[in-house]
């Protein structure tokens, strides 16, 4: 992709966040794309791409009244809108389609017409995982972290500072799910979950939505809002099945989505004003930081405790209070990206000052899949 | 086995061959005829090379403790104490997911790259699940 050549001109989440029993899992992309919409002044027979993940790009084409030349399915998990981001980039480059909505909804706390994920037990996760007492995410996203303390020496106490340091950004949020200050003892006096994992270092489970309109850098000029444009784009994926990374203290996938990303860009790290992390769990932060080479290894929890990433620190991360204390509806990586827009749309409600350029850094599935998506508003 | 309630695999033509094994108490796993790459889980050529000849073989049962967590909330079967769910690494290369057995679930008990050796447990007529014990525990 060339460097600045697509925007972002339409962003917003859902109206509400955190329950919403009386919208079902297909209103809610549809609340977030109206919303968007609003956001940039435009109707549903503008739009010729539809991207998204959870509902297939039919169900939301119809549901929304688009006809559109270009769509994408891509469902790699909570990272997937950070790859139809990407795709769309090259859609509209190609001249598949001139006006791109990206939309995500997901009843994941009242599952209101949402399925459940259970692996078919002919798949290779249902034969080699499954049959050994799994509990979900906490108890299979968090099991190389026993491995990355003792390679790198991480003390328990680092790793709650990542869930202490996203409340201090979440308390500046008034739509944040949790605002109360804690501290490390909070954390690591909280409820076990999956050791070493306490309930403070687990994400939310939230309602919720959001939707992204995208067109080229000449288009943008046509919309009432500031464009954030896209100055690069990975993606990657690694494995289905977490006991089989290459490496459990380090992501392939993020490696590779964030270098292609940065070479795409052409910046350095010390160009970046603003960082989001996808964070299911306390340690994404740690192995995102590393695996995109803004600290070298073993060096994150450290960077983190001396609050570099902290209100006032040099490198914001996860300034909307992440899936930690903001929300989580299932696949966060919208959210991430709408923090993204906001900083760079100078709308934030914990707003960096001068920030220019923003790196959106997401997961999916339990490191299955990565997609980076770095932005400007220069 | 009869107390068994959580998810039973379902063995494809591709894993046949590990699943009898298991079923006789024997962990099998592939190499790659061409390049020697030990694969796991089984497919019938080298994701290393894309070779189509791959040998199945028993593997030592050997294996030490890669990484694991121990799950406080476990699923329905598994009873109502916190078991840990754990990562090993095969002498032979690859690791996999499995169960801790004949030791206390604690992270006292549970020493990273601890050896251990391979058990099975059967869950049904058919599945028998590979799980591993400490070495000498």
């Amino acid at each position: 992709m060339e460097p600045r050549s697509v925007a972002i001109v339409g962003a917003a989440e859902t109206t509400d966040l955190g329950r919403i029993p009386g919208l079902s899992q297909i209103q809610l992309h549809a609340d977030a794309a109206l919303n968007a919409m609003q956001d940039c002044g435009i109707s549903p027979g503008e739009i010729d791409g539809v991207a998204t993940a959870g509902e297939t790009p039919a169900n939301i084409a119809h549901y929304l009244g688009i006809t559109p030349t270009w769509v994408d399915g891509t469902a790699v998990g909570g990272c997937s809108f950070m790859l139809h981001v990407r795709h769309a980039a090259a859609a509209i480059n190609e001249g598949l389609c001139d006006v791109a909505l990206v939309t995500h909804g997901e009843s994941g706390r009242s599952r209101v017409g949402s399925g459940r994920y259970a692996a078919a037990p002919a798949s290779l996760a249902g034969q080699y995982e499954a049959p050994y007492g799994l509990s979900g995410p906490p108890s299979m996203f968090t099991l190389g972290v026993l491995r990355y303390m003792k390679e790198t020496g991480l003390t328990h106490e680092q790793l709650a500072s990542v869930s202490v340091v996203q409340r201090e950004w979440a308390a500046l949020n008034p739509r944040s799910t949790f605002k109360d200050p804690i501290t490390v003892e909070d954390v690591l006096n909280s409820r076990m979950i999956a050791y070493p994992f306490r309930l403070l270092q687990c994400c939310l489970v939230t309602d919720g939505g959001g939707a992204l309109i995208l067109v080229s850098k000449e288009r943008a000029r046509d919309f009432p809002t500031k464009p954030v444009y896209l100055l690069g784009t990975g993606e990657s994926v690694e494995t289905p099945m977490i006991s089989q990374m290459e490496d459990m203290t380090t992501s392939r996938a993020f490696r590779v989505a964030g270098s292609k990303a940065f070479g795409e860009a052409g910046i350095t790290h010390d160009e970046v004003d603003h960082v989001m992390i996808y964070d299911a769990f306390a340690h994404l932060p740690l192995y995102g930081l590393e695996d995109l080479g803004f600290v070298g290894r073993g060096e994150a929890g450290s960077f983190i405790e001396a609050r570099n990433t902290a209100p006032g620190g040099t490198l914001p991360v996860n300034t909307n209070g992440g899936g930690l204390s903001y929300m989580h509806s299932g696949m966060y990586g919208m959210y991430a990206l709408q923090e993204s827009v906001r900083q760079m749309r100078g709308t934030a409600p914990a707003q960096v000052p001068d920030a220019k350029i923003s790196v959106c850094h997401g997961v999916g599935g339990m490191f299955m899949a990565s997609g980076t998506i770095i932005m400007t508003n220069e | 086995m009869a107390d068994y309630e959580g998810p039973v695999p379902e063995p494809t033509p591709e894993t046949e061959d590990f699943w009898d094994g298991a079923k006789r108490g024997e962990l099998r796993l592939q190499q790659c005829d061409d390049c020697k790459n030990v694969i796991f889980p089984p497919r019938p050529f080298c994701p290393g090379c894309a070779s189509r000849s791959v040998s199945s073989f028993t593997a030592s049962g050997r294996a030490k403790l890669y990484s694991y967590v121990i799950n406080h909330r476990p699923p329905r079967g598994f009873g109502p104490d916190p078991h840990a769910i754990a990562i090993v690494e095969l002498d032979e290369g690859p690791r996999m997911m499995s169960n801790i057995i004949d030791c206390e679930q604690t992270p006292e008990a549970l020493v990273l790259d601890m050896p251990l050796e391979v058990a099975f447990t059967p869950i049904t007529d058919e599945i028998s699940l590979p799980k591993f014990r400490p070495v000498g525990g």
